[in-house]
This record gives structure tokens, C-alpha cells and sequence, in this order.
């Protein structure tokens, strides 16, 4: 090896690391985001949050990902967050929910320009072991530097292998209305 | 020569690093696993079958648990096997907070009255910090408000009918299963029926839970008397169970020997052996309420 081609090898090291920062530059996350969920029945109503969401969005690529720790979700019963834990989700064997996607519709987005945009994003939502393609519709807001990521959609329990026994299927509804809400701040190396 | 290999270079290098990142972003959230975990639901709820469990009602949670025993098995067809008998107790428990709660009762055996506290001094976890064990303290008064049997007698001191009982809970949650439960015991009672009867009394109670599916559960618990007169006099406490939770409610189904439900009585006071059949069939439905809600769900 001569010594220019050492040289180049620095130098491309060290460009590729600019690169690198350049690009994480790009990326935005959280660790406090919001995820609730909403099930309504005649017999029960059902809420539960979460405000330890963490997420990241790389706003280049437009890979989006969430990962929600499922014993972090409150709910105003404390017997149901039992259950929820020990029957329903069994969060000793699955521990996260965890949601890998994509901004599908990256180009209409302006991340440098204050507003509010529509997106559809599109990925593999892992709950209960179970992992689902789901396509989400929602909104990013520019502000500030701060991207907030906020969206409603709707899953069916039973997609997700949980099961609801029939003593109960009267207080728990088969769909569940999940809120997301999650402010994403730019980070910096 | 060198150009290409800067090139090629250049590839390898970003193409590893962009990889690298792409795959990252996941990795990036790190894995978030609580500090530390507490151990929960060690039992379904606050009883094994007749005695405490490790469990508390939460947090701003009142509990009400319904307790019924019907009469012996072998009291024949004329009492339709003890089904025409019946003994009660009705109770209220708070969950005052995460570590502490309160309960009140009532039994139709001997018109009891009880007043109970139940406090959290140890809690099982993993994690940062490890803990294997949950231990409580219990602790209870009881009091017999049945009419004097010598009303003229000048030594019926309302002091006479009261007793006592503390007990440490020691319970291990071993899987999702399995959980088992220690629990020494003392007794006093301030007035005893004869002078060879004990006013303290020792027993050790064993405990457990497995779980057939995610909601119903085959419950077990042995009250053993320490060597003495109560020992010698009476018997010590078997009783095997399954508890059904549906939502709200627990339903535990149980064959005992011991008629009462409260702690003085059925440890120390059980004459009904399993061998000749003196087994009562019972129930405790317990039914959560919550009065206070969590912080977070205030507004």
C-alpha cells in the first residue's frame, strides 16, 4: 500500500463520517411520547396510557419506528392493567410492542417549513408477538424545529392473538382505538 | 489504481455505515426495560382460601368480599348436606396506597366484629434492585359481641372480648404459576375459656396457588398449631380451593374444616377433622371498586 492510497483510505473514512453526521443530523426522537388506547363497550369502558413511548423518525429515508414497553400503559382500574399485563397481553413473554414503517408520502412533507402536513405511514406493527402490516393515516407538525407525529387508528383484537374469554366478550369491544401523540426532537451527535 | 481503490473505499465504507444506521433507528430506542420490576398478582386477591394472602387491594381500591360457608358435608340429608346451614362474613377492604391498606368485617360466627392492617414491608423484584421474597405484616383485632352467658357476673370486662392475631406474610411469586406463602402466626386472646387454655398461640401457615389457566386457579393453605394446649384441643386448618376471576370478580370455591373465616378462629379454634367428613363447603366473591383514580386520569 502506498501512501496515497492510505491518505485516500483517511480521507474516506473521514468523509464517511461526515456523512454519517450529516445524516443523523437528520434523524429526530423521543423518549416521552403518547400512546393511548380507547375501547368502549355498554358494559365496560376501557382507557389506557402510556407517556414513555420512545420513537424515532429519520426524516430522509422516512423510516419511522416506535417501541412501547407494555407494562408501561396506566389504566384508571388498577385491576385491569393486572390483566391487561398477566392475561391479555402477557407482557412477562412479550415485553414490547415495537412498530417498524415507513413515511410513504415523504415528498409532500417539508420538515424545514413550520405547518402541518398529511402522512400515511405503512410498517409492520409487532403486538403480543404478533406482527401485522398496518397503513396509518395521520398528521406531522412542524414547529419549532420539533416535529409532532400525531394519528388515530383502529386494530381488531383478535388480529393479535389475544383472547378475550366469552365471560367477559360483553365488557371488551373487538376493536381498540389507538391515539398516538409523540413530539420528536432533533438529535444531535 | 489508487483512484479505484479510494473509490472503493469510499463504498464499502458508507454503504457499511448506511447499513449500519438504517438499522440503528430501531437500535437507537434501546432496549427500555423497566429499572425494576415488581412482582404482581402473587394471588388473585387478598385471601388464599380462608386466610391473607400477599395481596393488597391497589392504590384507591376498595375491596368487598362476600364469604360464605355452608354447614358439614356429613350433617346428612336432613340438612341437605350442610347446604340448609350457613355461616358468613362480609368485609371491606381500602387500598389506603401502594403499600398500606385497611379492612373492616363482619362474621355471623360469634357476631364477630373485625378491624384489620395490612402493610407491605418487602416487595419481590428483579432488575437493578433484587428482591426474592414479598413480605407483609398483618394485622388484626377482633371482637365478640355475642350477649354475656353470665350477664350478672361483675368481671364481663368489654377487654374480654377481644383478640388478636399478627402475622407475617411471606410469599414468592416462583413463575406465572406458581406462588406459596409462609406465614408464621401469633394469636392472643385476652380471655380464654379455662385456665389450661393458651391466651398466645403459634401456628405456621403454608400456602399456594397454581394456575390451570390464565384465569382459574387451584388454591391451597394448612394452618399448623405450634405444640400446646390449643394444639392438643383442637385441629389444624386444611383447606384446598380454586379461585375463578372473571373481570371485576374472584370467586373462590373451597372445602374446608374450619367453619369461621376470620383469622382467631379458624387457626385456633377448628374442630371439624377431613377424616370423618366435618368439611364445609364455601365461597368468598370478591368485587373491586375503584374510589380514587390514578393521577394520570384525573382530568
Amino acid at each position: 500500500m502506498n501512501n496515497s492510497t492510505f491518505k485516500s483510505i483517511l480521507i474516506a473514512v473521514g468523509m464517511s463520517f461526515c456523512i454519517i453526521s450529516a445524516a443523523s443530523a437528520q434523524k429526530y426522537s423521543t423518549k416521552n411520547g403518547r400512546i393511548s388506547f380507547f375501547s368502549e363497550t355498554a358494559a365496560e369502558k376501557i382507557e389506557a396510557q402510556n407517556t414513555q413511548v420512545n420513537s424515532a423518525l429519520d426524516i430522509t429515508t422516512g423510516d419511522f419506528v416506535f417501541k412501547i414497553l407494555i407494562r408501561g400503559f396506566e389504566f384508571e382500574k388498577a385491576l385491569m392493567q393486572e390483566h391487561f399485563n398477566e392475561n391479555y397481553l402477557e407482557s412477562d413473554k412479550y415485553p414490547n410492542s415495537t412498530f417498524r414503517g415507513k413515511v410513504t408520502n415523504l415528498k409532500d412533507i417539508n420538515f424545514t417549513k413550520d405547518g402541518k402536513y398529511n402522512a400515511t405511514v405503512e410498517g409492520d406493527l409487532l403486538i403480543h408477538g404478533v406482527t401485522k402490516k398496518v397503513s396509518v393515516k395521520g398528521t406531522f407538525e412542524i414547529k419549532a424545529g420539533s416535529v409532532f407525529a400525531d394519528s388515530k387508528f383502529t386494530i381488531l383484537i383478535k388480529d393479535y392473538g389475544v383472547k378475550i374469554p366469552n365471560t367477559v366478550i360483553n365488557s371488551i369491544s373487538e376493536s381498540l382505538e389507538i391515539k398516538v401523540s409523540v413530539e420528536l426532537k432533533k438529535l444531535i451527535n | 489504481m489508487t483512484k479505484k481503490l479510494f473509490a472503493l473505499a469510499v463504498l464499502t465504507i458508507s454503504t457499511a455505515w448506511g447499513q449500519l444506521y438504517a438499522q440503528d433507528l430501531m437500535d437507537m430506542l434501546g432496549d427500555d426495560k423497566p429499572k425494576t420490576e415488581f412482582a404482581y398478582a402473587t394471588f388473585k386477591t387478598t385471601r388464599v382460601v380462608n386466610g391473607q394472602s400477599i395481596e393488597n387491594p391497589a392504590n384507591g381500591t376498595l375491596l368487598f368480599m362476600i364469604s360464605h360457608h355452608f354447614g358439614k358435608i356429613n350433617s346428612g340429608a336432613y340438612n341437605f348436606y350442610g347446604l340448609d346451614q350457613s355461616t358468613i362474613r362480609l368485609g371491606l377492604e381500602y387500598g389506603l396506597n401502594d403499600f398500606v391498606s385497611i379492612g373492616i368485617g363482619r362474621s355471623s360466627y360469634e357476631k364477630t366484629f373485625d378491624a384489620s392492617l395490612k402493610a407491605k414491608i418487602l416487595r419481590q423484584r428483579s432488575g437493578e434492585s433484587n428482591m426474592p421474597l414479598s413480605i407483609s405484616l398483618y394485622s388484626d383485632i377482633v371482637l365478640n359481641s355475642m350477649h354475656w352467658q353470665h350477664p350478672e357476673r361483675k368481671t364481663n370486662y368489654f377487654t374480654s372480648r377481644l383478640a388478636f392475631t399478627n402475622q407475617l406474610l411471606i410469599a414468592r411469586k416462583f413463575s406465572n404459576d406458581l406462588s406459596l406463602q409462609l406465614t408464621p402466626t401469633f394469636i392472643h386472646k385476652n380471655l380464654v375459656p379455662t385456665a389450661k387454655s393458651q391466651n398466645d398461640i403459634f401456628a405456621v401457615g403454608f400456602g399456594g396457588r397454581y394456575k390451570l389457566t390464565q384465569r382459574l386457579a387451584v388454591n391451597a393453605e394448612y394452618f399448623y398449631l405450634l405444640p400446646g394446649n390449643t394444639a392438643d384441643t383442637y385441629v389444624n386448618s386444611f383447606s384446598i380451593g380454586v379461585d375463578i376471576e372473571t373481570g371485576g370478580h374472584v370467586f373462590q370455591f373451597h372445602f374446608t374444616n374450619a367453619q369461621p373465616m376470620f383469622d382467631r378462629a379458624f387457626i385456633t379454634e377448628t374442630t371439624g377433622k377431613w377424616s370423618k367428613g366435618d368439611i364445609y363447603f364455601g365461597f368468598n366473591i370478591s368485587r373491586v371498586f375503584t374510589v380514587k383514580k390514578p393521577k394520570t386520569f384525573k382530568n
